[in-house]
């Protein structure tokens, strides 16, 4: 990447050397995307993050092929950056359906196929939720919208990088990626879009990424993005069986420790680093203070964390109690994790987890009602 | 968000009165756990004079941080001065919240209002504690 910030500083619209140079490493950069999901490198558009590829996959997708019908269909767990612009399309005259998830966090694949009417143009499922981790069944909800004539979108961008994601064997005609999501800089991500399927630019007025996505592209991000392809596509597997054995050390050391806590999402289906756990009684913002106190760095879907004040609508949708939903913490695992790292947090966390619980009226009220029971 | 302030860490981290009081004249719990926050405010009063707090919190940091001060600005102070704590000399007390923090506050000035009509109802008075009004949660999508 850093030659891109300096010496190597073309524009790839440009024909002279310097541009050529830059164009070639965008291009070269574009192969390797293609190739961790098995695409041809004419499929690929280059974008500024995955909520504009998701973006672009549901306005361009919906806007293209509105001639067609009006109608789109999502789950409730998608990332807001699909469910809002879901919104704005519902008030130009779209109508969404949005499907319910079990409490695992799994769409139906027989709820997207009843959902499907002569005027559905478009699905879109997340191929991984990135909260709890649930894998969705990609491939058989792919076989329904074949079979019906009815583009699919799966937002990839918990799953690029970390499990198999090959858009033939998912069936899919459009799928969101993001760069930072598997050790590539911030600021470069892409949206595949089958050979064939029509979609309206969102950002218009440019010749880049064939007229599709106009902008100068962001050289350095996307050679870095290039990179990080090659090698997740390189160490896929090893990924995969490194993170998950810390994940389940994790997981099993917390739930020795820790009583009345939550595993959220998939046990079986879900992505190999993350865990998401709800401790009762608790809330998460006061759990995230103090472990990155102790130089552990988590997220919490807290109502207190977020800046609309509402807990998370995944946990909504998958039936989580509303009360416990608020003690969630999302662990997430990486390359850089060792098991040192790991029972460092199980040390940790337990202490922090009854330090709280001994501050909180709700554990005290648990306490009391207890013992009053047991008399 | 805004960072909490120094002050506000430090309640948070080593929060005063923690607890509860046994036989308290009075307590006062409010929020719900649906909206992530919950305060519980007890106060022992003699002779009119508020002498001893202590608060459990269910919340975020500055849940925590505004219980920890209330039950700090209400000792030794007297019921009609303890009436007149507002949320605003809470936060203030505080060195600031950021502002999407502040019904943090609010609810701490609550769970103060709620124990000390806890407190005139117990004694079988008519109580003059007026609810502030709605805690102020912002429910907007973003």
């Amino acid at each position: 990447m850093l030659p891109y910030f300096t010496v190597k500083f073309g524009n790839p619209s440009n024909l002279h050397d310097i541009g050529r140079e830059a164009k070639n490493a965008v291009e070269e950069a574009r192969v390797k995307t293609a190739a961790l999901i098995g695409a041809k490198a004419g499929e690929i558009y280059f974008t500024s993050s995955g909520a504009e590829s998701n973006n672009f996959a549901l306005k361009g997708l919906a806007q293209a092929n509105s001639q067609k019908g009006k109608h789109i269909i999502l789950s409730q767990i998608e990332h807001f950056s699909l469910l809002h612009p879901a919104k704005t399309l519902e008030k130009s005259g779209f109508a969404v359906t949005y499907l319910p998830t079990d409490k695992e966090g799994l769409v139906n694949p027989d709820d997207v196929a009843k959902a499907i009417t002569k005027d559905t143009i478009l699905v879109s499922i997340m191929h991984a939720n990135n909260e709890i981790g649930t894998i969705e069944p990609i491939e058989a909800i792919a076989k329904i919208t074949k079979e019906k004539n009815v583009l699919f979108h799966t937002d990839a961008v918990a799953t690029t990088g970390w499990i198999p994601v090959n858009v033939e064997a998912l069936g899919v005609d459009a799928l969101s990626l993001s760069g930072h999501q598997f050790y590539g800089p911030k600021g470069a991500a892409a949206l595949y879009v089958r050979k064939g399927v029509r979609i309206k630019p969102q950002i218009e007025g440019g010749i880049q990424e064939d007229g599709r996505r106009a902008g100068t592209e962001n050289v350095p991000a996307l050679v870095g993005l290039g990179k990080a392809a090659e090698l997740a596509a390189a160490d896929l597997q090893h990924r995969m069986s490194y993170t998950a054995r810390l994940r389940d050390r994790l997981q099993r050391g917390l739930q020795e420790k820790i009583e009345e806590m939550v595993i959220n999402g998939h046990p079986v289906h879900r992505l190999p680093h993350n865990l998401n756990v709800s401790f009762w009684y608790v809330e998460g913002e006061s759990m995230l203070l103090f472990l990155n106190m102790d130089g552990i760095s988590v997220s919490s879907g807290s109502a207190c964390t977020s800046r609309s004040l509402k807990s998370s609508h995944v946990l909504t949708c998958i039936g989580t109690d509303a009360a416990v939903a608020n003690g969630t913490l999302l662990l997430s695992l990486g390359m850089g994790n060792t098991a040192d790292d790991i029972d460092y947090v199980i040390e940790k966390l337990p202490p922090i987890v009854q330090r709280l619980r001994e501050m909180s009226p709700l554990y005290e009220d648990m306490v009391k009602k207890k013992r009053a029971a047991a008399r | 968000m805004e960072q909490y302030s120094s002050k506000v860490m430090d309640h948070f981290a080593h929060p005063h009165n923690v607890g509860e009081i046994e036989n308290a004249d009075g307590v006062g719990t409010v929020g719900n756990p649906v909206c992530g926050d919950v305060m519980r405010l007890y106060i022992k009063v003699e002779n009119n004079t508020i002498t001893d707090a202590k608060f459990k919190t269910f919340g975020c940091g500055a849940a925590i941080a505004t219980s920890s001060m209330v039950t700090d600005l209400v000792k030794g102070k007297s019921i009609d001065e303890a009436l007149k704590i507002s949320n605003a000399a809470v936060a203030e007390a505080l060195g600031g919240l950021p502002k999407v923090k502040m019904h943090c506050s609010v609810l701490a000035e609550e769970a103060l209002k709620s124990a000390l009509d806890d407190y005139y109802k117990k004694k079988g008075l008519v109580s003059p504690v007026k609810m502030p009004a709605e805690s102020g949660h912002e429910h907007e999508m973003e």
